[in-house]
């Protein structure tokens, strides 16, 4: 004890001790297991636990997955590589399956040398959402969004260029009126205008002008029918088209919904709950057995197209409520900011409400599409080829029947992919909403 | 947003296929496509190769009779429809004929407004067990569990066939073939039951078909055949000829070999002559040309030559034509004749 | 909404109806309403029409025809000549059965998950995060799908119990886990109040007995057919004809015939309301506790006669019915006797509860991160330790943020549980809205009675869960 203090009392150290390093077992990664992992008994135990589900998982799977054969031409004959490669009854799997049908589960019966139209497709739309996604993105380019929904729809389906040009012209039209004719007749005559003219030229002006114009200039692309449609493609298509179908139609019922007219606000309330009450796949069997009994006689829908009305319907009220929420969590300062500037109720909504109350739901627009895309597997029950459906399909050749656990393994990983990268978006969205009212 | 409306618009005027009215060949000639419901897949009837063409027994009547009458057998389109859904699609005109191993009965055929054309195979329905199991017939099954498919004629038949037997069950309903051979396989039902020509084709498909036995009792009689809407009697007539003459054309021997040949002259047997077209009037009559069995024939073969090419005994399914030979050779195949 | 002016001096003019505010929304309102009105009259006399050129009609009396068909799994008695209604009703049950069970498991699935994954053990927060992202990402569907072929393809058939080196029963030889379900033992009783069948040695029948106990009126009528010997023979059963329920002697085995255990729901219902008016009585005695406690300071201990006031009217009854277990026993192709859980309800329930699990977890976690952290420190700074802290102070008030959302998801599971058809569990979808429709055809009538089911369900689940919420929610002034 070299270094206490001789004079005074022996026990009172004078001079710095060097400084130590911890103990072994309070640093680096000794400490962090220590305390993370074994810092008592329940979670000694939970730990232990974990590791046991984790081993069994991975034991279980990753021999099977990793030994896969990847080349063979039906399942008999990869059974028989398995046996010959690791011994009869070894678990492997057959990925020769996905080798050989993978272009079905996506596009499903689209065809094989118009592939680029729906990967084109798939890209437009990606930089379609992008300016409505991400605030960083040019401005301008919701002249694509606006777009997007004719290209894509001529890009899919395929036909005459000039049938989407001839439905534009009807918007042009709705514009025009409300642009320039709107000082001159007073905005209520011209908003009602805007609205029939273009649905009469729809009706009957739309047709002969596209085939006019077709026949002037051929301008078209190899139709697909819908019967041809499947795999990821048709859900995204369904997921896609009822989430943005869905929008205009939701927002008015959200704000049906806060209206103080009791009628209006009775009618989106039924509407809303009745079609929330009742599970999505009484509502596609509806579309599918139904809908036909609603409709004038001798009117004929593709099935496609009932199912995506009967989402869009489906959606429209997740959507309200979605929106309800946002035009909630508005303060009313904003309301009553409105009000005061002397603006009517739809120019407050237009200018000030909806703008701030859209922006904060995105988050949950794209948590419902999430969980709509999810239910688009639903459609198997009606006989659409979702991905689910063209896996019994490639189940029922005598190719590949009894294969099981490959088909079901890449569907759910694709759909893992695709919902969860999405969910990370709007939880990043909902941090940057939360810092920005801050 | 409000412009992404008019898609929708856009898409009723693109794929609205105008009225089902009673002229179902006309809407066919008119659309340049014949629109067949299919099933969901059942290996050796209807599922589609990794080309995306529909290869099947099923399928093969459906490219015969786009023949017939369009004169390109490719010019199909094949719904899917699954056990709930294919009357409502046939009904609604979404179909111009459904070809979906469908049992002739009389409700369907009376009640639900249908008209069965034929039939395409004689079938009844069956039990398959495992040989471990030791069952030797299906009046053992007492306390079993039964595997079968849901929205078929299959459950009724079952719960008639262990009540008028006095003995129990328990039923385990399947959605599809697929699911319910799993169920099967891995032993969660002791026997499944579906049509006799579905079993066989799910045997031939098991690891180890050897180990399976078909029990003997055959609890129904499973008449399938295409069937098109009530009360469009010269659709109906198309179907229904078009499924005799392919028919017919295995009882006269011609083939798709020999079609070319027989059909380029008159042939010394006047029932040929009359069925490829080179003597008489019949194909007028249909409203269709006069090679239109013609076409049908090749574009598959005869009767004969589809059965063995999808289901017969050289394919993994294996299955021996049995009721589903010609009347001249003890089976239940009898066209009407061809004048 | 809308600041109101001075009132018009003049009359009332028809432009008002447009440009002013105060009649402009009656004018939109009967607008609407008529525009509504049309749609609708639109698509009903569309389907008159359609119906008319189909040749249908719009009646219900197909429900009162027989199904035809079986149902595996029954909560009430129903056999394949009993009505489509009775069968929808069957499969209505079954609907109630997965939901409720369901609810339950994913609350408590969601709880514990929504607590680890707050954990400090990395391992343990990294696989419940696994977990949830697992399951919130990919469809309901393939779940199901996944955990019924999961559960066929690794459990033993029943067949692997036969011989010495098979797989066996656990719990004492009990309960079996097969691939077609999970055999667990049943609760029967000797004297049941729902009547016991007789294994009777001759045909005498027992004479059709006055029931005494009024109170049980509904007992009698549920005597039932027993088979016996060689033929079906009809022995009625009379365990009721000599005094009350409980303490009554059993006619059954003086008549000569030996006793065939059984249960019924009136048993089930006096176990039921035993044990509630032992619950009650076990709060009353706390309540007293807490007065004590309140007036003397001292608690005096009351567990033992809390848990004495529950178990004991309990065994009684149970004793009274001759309660004994029915243990699942291998028979010809599958077990015998017990209760038959099968895998179609198990994977639908699992499947269900872990993928609404995975939500609820969510919804836990946010509620409980939703809670400022000098909650906690208040709390420890009164001195209340971890666990009393969590009870009184952070989950009364996360609780208010967690169960708006709650209520959401056990709707949604209530709705998923119509995926039922995925693994053929016989719900309502699958009886009424499946094969009922698909054998008479019916398919306006039946969906629509589906659909009413599932709203009023529906409606029913948010009403009682917004009436709790109501309860629990921030009273402010």
């Amino acid at each position: 004890m070299s270094d206490t203090h001789a004079q005074t009392v022996a026990y009172v150290r004078d001079t710095m001790l060097d400084q130590q390093d911890p103990p072994l077992n309070q640093t680096g990664a000794l400490k962090w297991i220590r305390e993370n992992l074994f810092s008592g008994w329940l979670n000694i135990m939970l730990t232990l636990l974990s590791l046991w589900v984790i081993y069994a998982a991975l034991s279980h799977l990753l021999p099977w997955a990793l030994r896969g054969i990847w080349d063979a031409s039906n399942l008999s004959q990869c059974r028989e590589i398995i046996a010959e490669r690791y011994g009869a009854g070894t678990p492997a799997a057959c990925w020769a399956v996905l080798a050989e049908r993978w272009p079905q589960l996506i596009f499903g019966f689209f065809p094989k040398e118009l592939y680029w139209r729906p990967i084109l497709a798939f890209l437009i739309f990606l930089a379609a959402v992008a300016p409505v996604l991400f605030s960083s993105v040019p401005r301008k380019m919701l002249w694509v969004s606006a777009l997007a929904p004719f290209v894509l729809f001529w890009l899919i389906w395929g036909g005459s260029l000039w049938g989407p040009v001839a439905a534009i012209l009807g918007f042009v039209i709705a514009w025009a009126i409300m642009a320039f004719a709107a000082p001159k007749i007073g905005t209520l005559l011209s908003v009602i205008l805007a609205i029939v003219v273009p649905v009469i030229y729809w009706l009957t002006l739309c047709g002969p002008l596209a085939g006019a114009l077709a026949s002037v200039v051929p301008l078209a692309l190899e139709q697909v029918p819908t019967q041809n449609m499947g795999g990821f493609m048709l859900a995204t298509i369904i997921g896609v088209s009822g989430i943005v179908l869905s929008l205009p139609l939701g927002i008015l019922l959200a704000l049906g919904r806060q209206s103080d007219m009791f009628i209006i606000n009775k009618c989106s309330v039924a509407f809303i709950e009745i079609i929330r009450g009742v599970p999505l796949i009484v509502w596609l069997f509806t579309a599918s057995l139904l809908l036909n009994y609603f409709l004038p006689p001798g009117t004929n829908f593709d099935l496609m197209l009932r199912v995506i009305i009967m989402v869009t319907l489906f959606s429209a009220a997740y959507i309200a409520e979605v929106v309800r929420g946002g035009l909630a969590a508005l303060p009313k300062g904003q309301y009553e900011a409105a009000d005061a500037l002397g603006l009517d109720y739809w120019k407050s909504m237009r200018l000030i409400i909806l703008p701030q109350a859209l922006k904060i739901s995105i988050p949950g627009i794209v948590n419902t599409f999430i969980g709509l895309f999810k239910d688009t597997t639903l459609v198997v029950f009606i006989g659409l080829l979702d991905p689910i459906g063209l896996s019994n399909s490639i189940r029922a050749t005598t190719d590949w029947n009894g294969v099981y656990w490959e088909l079901f393994v890449f569907i759910g990983l694709c759909f893992f992919i695709f919902c969860f990268s999405m969910g990370r978006y709007s939880l990043f969205l909902e941090k940057k909403l939360r810092r920005e009212h801050r | 947003m409000k412009k992404t409306v008019t898609l929708g618009a856009l898409t009723v005027a693109a794929l609205a296929a105008g009225a089902a009215g009673a002229a179902t060949l006309d809407d066919v000639k008119a659309r340049g496509e014949l629109k067949c419901g299919v099933s969901t897949g059942l290996a050796g009837f209807s599922a589609p190769d990794a080309n995306n063409v529909w290869q099947g027994f099923d399928v093969a009547y459906c490219r015969a009779l786009a023949a017939a009458v369009l004169g390109d057998p490719m010019a199909v389109s094949f719904t899917q429809t699954t056990g709930q859904t294919r009357f409502t699609a046939l009904a609604s005109g979404e179909i111009d004929v459904l070809a979906r191993n469908t049992t002739w009965t009389f409700s369907r055929d009376v009640d639900l407004k249908f008209e069965f054309v034929g039939v395409n195979y004689y079938d009844g329905q069956g039990f398959i067990a495992p040989k471990s199991l030791g069952v030797a017939s299906a009046k053992e099954l007492d306390g079993a569990t039964v595997c079968i498919q849901t929205g078929t004629t299959t459950e009724l038949n079952l719960a008639d066939f262990f009540r008028a037997n006095n003995i129990s069950y328990e039923p385990v309903p399947i959605e599809t073939n697929a699911e319910a051979q799993q169920q099967y396989l891995a032993g969660a039902c002791d026997v499944y039951t579906t049509d006799a020509s579905g079993l066989a084709a799910t045997r031939a498909t098991f690891e180890t078909p050897a180990d399976h036995v078909i029990l003997p009792e055959i609890i129904s009689k499973e008449p399938l055949g295409p069937l098109v809407r009530h009360g469009d009697n010269e659709w109906g007539d198309i179907a229904r000829w078009t499924l005799n003459a392919l028919v017919a054309a295995e009882e006269y021997g011609v083939t798709s070999a020999n079609i070319a040949e027989l059909s380029s002259a008159p042939t010394n047997n006047p029932e040929i002559n009359r069925l490829l077209g080179t003597e008489g009037e019949l194909g007028a009559m249909l409203g269709l040309d006069a090679e239109w069995a013609q076409r049908a024939i090749m574009a598959g073969g005869n009767y004969g030559e589809i059965f063995e090419k999808n289901i017969g005994e050289a394919t993994p399914i294996g299955l021996s034509r049995g009721l589903n030979a010609q009347w001249t050779e003890g089976g239940l195949l009898y066209s009407p004749p061809f004048r | 909404m809308a600041t109101i002016s001075d009132p018009p001096e003049r009359g009332f003019r028809l432009s008002q109806l447009i440009f002013d505010t105060r009649y402009r929304s009656m004018t939109i309102q009967v607008v609407a309403m008529i525009l509504i009105g049309l749609l609708l009259s639109w698509l009903i006399s569309n389907t008159i029409n359609n119906l008319e050129a189909l040749g249908k009609d719009f009646d219900f009396g197909f429900l009162s025809q027989p199904a035809g068909y079986d149902i595996n799994q029954q909560l009430i008695d129903y056999n394949n000549q009993m009505t489509h209604g009775r069968a929808a009703l069957v499969g209505i049950l079954n609907t109630l059965l997965v939901a409720v069970m369901g609810c339950a498991l994913a609350t408590v699935l969601g709880v514990i998950a929504g607590v680890l994954r707050l954990s400090n053990n990395w391992i343990v927060s990294r696989l419940t995060a696994v977990y949830v992202e697992g399951f919130r990402n990919v469809p309901l569907l393939l779940w199901i799908v996944l955990i019924f072929a999961l559960m066929t393809e690794s459990m033993p058939t029943p067949r692997d119990f036969r011989g010495e080196d098979g797989s066996s029963m656990i719990l004492g030889e009990s309960v079996a886990i097969t691939n077609r379900g999970v055999y667990i033992p049943n609760v029967v009783f000797s004297r049941s109040l729902g009547g016991n069948e007789i294994a009777a040695p001759e045909p005498e029948a027992a004479a059709p007995a006055a029931s005494t106990g009024a109170n049980m009126a509904g007992t009698y009528g549920a005597s039932r057919i027993a088979t016996g010997g060689a033929g079906v023979q009809t022995g009625q059963a009379d365990d009721n004809a000599s005094g009350s329920a409980e303490g009554g002697s059993d006619a059954g085995t003086e008549e000569g015939g030996e006793v065939i255990p059984s249960s019924s729901g009136w048993d089930w219902l006096l176990i039921l309301a035993v044990l509630i008016a032992g619950g009650i009585g076990a709060r009353v005695l706390g309540k007293r506790a807490s007065h004590i406690q309140e007036a003397t300071g001292k608690r005096p201990t009351t567990l033992p006669l809390q848990i004495a006031a529950i178990l004991v009217p309990l065994i009684v009854v149970l004793v009274a019915l001759g309660a004994s277990l029915d243990k699942p026993e291998l028979g010809g192709f599958n077990f015998d006797g017990g209760v038959h859980l099968r895998n179609s309800l198990i994977a639908l329930w699992l499947a269900l509860s872990l993928y609404t699990g995975a939500f609820i977890a969510e919804i836990v976690r946010g509620g409980i991160l939703a809670i400022s952290k000098g909650q906690t420190e208040a709390a420890y700074a009164l001195g209340l330790r971890p666990g009393t802290t969590m009870n009184l102070v952070i989950l009364p008030q996360a609780l208010r943020v967690i169960i708006p959302p709650l209520i959401s998801q056990f709707l949604n599971l209530t709705k998923n549980s119509s995926l039922a058809i995925a693994v053929g569990y016989m719900d309502v979808r699958s009886t009424l809205g499946g094969i009922t429709i698909n054998q008479t055809g019916r398919e306006l009538e039946g969906m629509l009675l589906l659909g009413l089911f599932y709203l009023v369900l529906s409606l029913l689940i948010s009403g009682v869960m917004n009436v709790y919420n109501s309860s629990v929610k921030l009273k402010e002034r």
